[in-house]
C-alpha cells in the first residue's frame, strides 16, 4: 500500500511537473533578479556592524567596536545626521499634515461638479504634474520663485512689494517644499478616492436626500464615511514613509542657503557614503532608517486592525 | 433634487476651486514657454511674464545645435524604450506563474517578492553590490537595477485576476501549455495594464535622476535630468558654459527655459492619451492580495 501510494504521487509530481515547469523557468529570471538586487545587498547591511575595508567582503570583515554598534554611536553623535534626522521627521510630518487631506478634499469638490467638461478638463491638467521629475519641477520653481527675476517676484516688485525669498530663507523654503509637494501630488492622489467614490452605493445618497439632508450633510454623512477605508489604508502606507526620505525632491531643490533645513537623510548618505566613501557609518544610518519605517509601517497597521479596519498586510 | 441656495453657493465654490487648479497646474508650463521664446533683453530687464517679449526661437535653436544635449536626449531615448521593454518583459514573466493556484511554492516566492516592498537593503549595500559585481559606471547600471517594480508586479497580477479562469482551463483541456496561454490569451487581453505599466516605467526611466547621479560617472552616459541638474544649478553663464558647453552667453535665462521644455514635452504628448488605462491602473492597485 505504501509502495503504491508514493509511485502515485511521483507519477503526480513528474505529470506536474511535465505540465508547469515552463511556469518555474518564466519565474527564474525574476528571481535571479531579486535574489541579485535585493537579497544580496541585504547581506552587505552587516557592513553597519563592522569596519569597511575594500579588500574583503562583508563577510571578512572585522566587527565594529562597542559590540559592533560603534557607527549607529557615531551616527547619533554627529551633527549633521541629527540635523538630517530632525528635517526629514519634521518635513514628512509637515507632507502628512498638509499634504495627505488635499487629495481627499480635492476628490470630494471634483465629484460634485456636475459639468463634465470641467470635471475632465480639471482631472488631465491635475495629473500632469505627477509626470515631472523633480528636476524639471526645481527648473520651473526658480523661474516661478527666484528672488530676483522669478514671475512672482517680478509682480510683487510692480506692485511695490519686497521680494519673497521662497527658496533661500529656510522657513520660507519648507513651506516651498511642501506646498511644492502638494501641487506635484495631489491630482494623481485623488484617483484613488475618486474611484472609492464611485463604489458607493448611489441609494444612500436618495435616502440621505429624503432624510432631509443638505449637500455638505451628504457628504459628511454618506461620501467620507464611504472612504474610510481607503483613507485608512492610505494613511498607514504614509505613517510607514515618516522615516523614509524621497531623495530627489530636496536635493533638487536644495541650494547652500538653506542646507540646514534641506539635508534629510538620504542626501545625508549620499554626502557622507557615496561622495565621503564613510561606508560602515552610512550603511548604519541605513539600516536605522529602513528598520523604522517597517516598525511605523507594522504599528500603524496594528493600529487600524485594533479600530476594526482591515489594514495593509 | 431641489437644487437651494446653499447649494447654489457651494457650486461656485466647487468649480472656483477647479478654474484655480487649473491655472496654478498650467501657470508654471505658460511662465516657462514664454521665457523660452523670449530676447534676452527683455528678460535680464525683468519685463517678461506671461507673454513672450521679443519672439525668438534662438534658444530652442542653440539647445538643438548642443551637441552634449541633444546627445542626452536621444540616449535617454534609447535607454527609455529599452528599459521599459526589459521591464515590461520582466514584470510579465513574474506576474504570470503568480496567478496559478495550482503553482506549488506560490506563497513562499509571492512572499519572498512583496518583502522587498517593505524592506530594502538600502543605498550604499546597492552601490556596494553594483562595485562588486562591476555595473558601476557602466551603460547597463541605468536600466538594470531598478528593472522591476514589485507594486508594477502586483498591479499587472490584479490584472490578469480579472480574466476568467475558464478562458486558461479550455485551453488547457486542449493541451496548450503555460506558454501558449500566456503568448495567445493573456497578453493580447491585457493592452490596458500593458500601456498603464509601459507608461510608468518609461517615465520612470525618463525622469529618473538618483540612479544617474550615484552609480554613473562618465558624462557621455548622463541621462537627461542628471544634465539638465547641472545647467539648471550653474549659476553664472560661464559656468552653463564650462559644465554643458552651452556657447551662447546672454542667453542663459532663455535657454534653460528651452531645456527644461525639452525634456517635458515627451511627457505633456504622452500622458493624456493614456489617461483612460492608467485610472483603471491606479485602482488595481487597491485589490488586497
Amino acid at each position: 500500500m505504501i509502495s503504491t501510494g508514493t509511485r502515485g504521487s511521483s507519477q503526480g509530481a513528474s505529470r506536474y511537473f511535465q505540465r508547469y515547469w515552463s511556469l518555474y523557468a518564466m519565474l527564474l529570471l525574476p528571481l535571479v533578479y531579486f535574489l541579485v538586487f535585493k537579497y544580496i545587498p541585504m547581506t552587505y547591511i552587516q557592513i553597519a556592524f563592522k569596519n569597511y575595508s575594500i579588500v574583503k567582503s562583508p563577510w571578512e570583515m572585522p566587527w565594529a567596536a562597542h559590540n559592533g554598534f560603534e557607527y549607529f554611536i557615531k551616527a547619533f553623535q554627529n551633527k549633521d545626521f541629527m540635523d538630517a534626522l530632525r528635517n526629514t521627521i519634521l518635513l514628512n510630518i509637515l507632507d502628512l499634515v498638509i499634504g495627505f487631506p488635499a487629495p481627499i478634499l480635492l476628490a470630494i469638490i471634483l465629484n460634485e461638479i456636475s459639468h463634465r467638461g470641467l470635471k475632465r478638463i480639471t482631472q488631465t491638467v491635475a495629473y500632469m504634474p505627477h509626470f515631472l521629475s523633480w528636476i524639471i519641477i526645481a527648473g520651473m520653481a526658480l523661474q516661478l520663485l527666484a528672488p530676483s527675476n522669478g514671475l512672482i517676484n517680478i509682480v510683487l516688485q510692480r506692485l511695490g512689494m519686497q521680494p519673497i525669498p521662497f527658496l533661500n530663507e529656510p522657513v520660507y523654503w519648507i513651506a516651498t517644499y511642501v506646498i511644492l509637494g502638494i501641487w506635484q501630488s495631489v491630482g494623481w492622489n485623488t484617483i484613488i478616492y475618486l474611484a472609492a467614490i464611485t463604489s458607493i452605493n448611489p441609494e444612500l445618497y436618495e435616502s440621505a436626500a429624503i432624510d432631509g439632508a443638505n449637500r455638505l450633510q451628504r457628504i459628511w454623512h454618506v461620501t467620507l464615511p464611504g472612504i474610510r477605508s481607503t483613507i485608512v489604508v492610505l494613511l498607514i502606507l504614509s505613517l510607514g514613509r515618516i522615516l523614509g526620505s524621497d531623495f530627489d525632491r530636496p536635493y533638487a531643490l536644495r541650494n547652500p542657503l538653506v542646507k540646514e533645513v534641506s539635508d534629510v537623510l538620504s542626501i545625508f548618505i549620499y554626502n557622507y557614503g557615496i561622495r565621503g566613501l564613510q561606508f560602515s557609518l552610512t550603511t548604519a544610518v541605513g539600516l536605522f532608517q529602513s528598520v523604522v519605517s517597517v516598525s511605523f509601517l507594522l504599528f500603524a497597521d496594528y493600529l487600524a486592525k485594533k479600530f476594526g479596519e482591515r489594514g495593509i498586510i | 433634487m431641489v437644487s437651494t441656495r446653499e447649494s447654489k453657493y457651494l457650486d461656485v465654490i466647487f468649480i472656483t476651486v477647479c478654474i484655480v487648479i487649473i491655472i496654478v497646474c498650467l501657470l508654471p508650463m505658460v511662465t516657462l514657454l514664454a521665457r523660452s521664446v523670449s530676447s534676452p533683453e527683455y528678460l535680464i530687464r525683468n519685463q517678461v511674464t506671461l507673454w513672450p517679449k521679443g519672439f525668438t526661437l534662438d534658444a530652442y535653436r542653440y539647445v538643438l545645435t548642443d551637441s552634449k544635449y541633444t546627445w542626452s536626449l536621444l540616449w535617454t531615448t534609447m535607454l527609455t524604450v529599452a528599459g521599459t521593454l526589459l521591464s515590461l518583459f520582466m514584470t510579465t514573466l513574474a506576474a504570470f506563474p503568480l496567478t496559478y493556484d495550482k503553482l506549488k511554492g506560490r506563497t513562499i516566492i509571492s512572499s519572498l517578492i512583496l518583502f522587498t516592498m517593505y524592506f530594502n537593503a538600502g543605498t550604499i549595500p546597492m552601490y556596494l553590490l553594483l562595485k562588486d559585481i562591476g555595473l558601476l559606471n557602466k551603460p547597463l547600471v541605468l536600466i538594470v537595477p531598478y528593472c522591476l517594480s514589485v507594486f508594477n508586479l502586483i498591479l499587472m497580477r490584479n490584472y490578469f485576476y480579472t480574466i476568467p479562469a475558464s478562458l486558461r482551463e479550455s485551453a488547457e483541456m486542449d493541451g496548450a501549455g503555460p506558454v501558449r496561454i500566456l503568448l495567445s490569451i493573456y497578453i493580447p487581453l491585457s493592452a490596458p495594464i500593458i500601456a498603464t505599466l509601459a507608461l510608468f516605467y518609461a517615465v520612470g526611466r525618463w525622469n529618473g535622476f538618483s540612479d544617474a547621479l550615484m552609480f554613473m560617472n562618465k558624462r557621455e552616459y548622463f541621462p537627461i535630468q542628471l544634465l539638465l541638474y547641472n545647467l539648471i544649478n550653474a549659476v553664472s553663464s560661464l559656468e552653463t558654459y564650462s559644465t554643458e558647453g552651452f556657447t551662447q552667453p546672454g542667453l542663459s535665462e532663455s535657454l534653460k527655459a528651452a531645456a527644461i521644455m525639452f525634456a517635458t514635452i515627451p511627457i505633456l504628448f504622452v500622458y493624456p492619451w493614456l489617461q483612460k488605462y492608467f485610472i483603471q491602473g491606479v485602482t488595481l492597485g487597491a485589490i488586497k492580495e
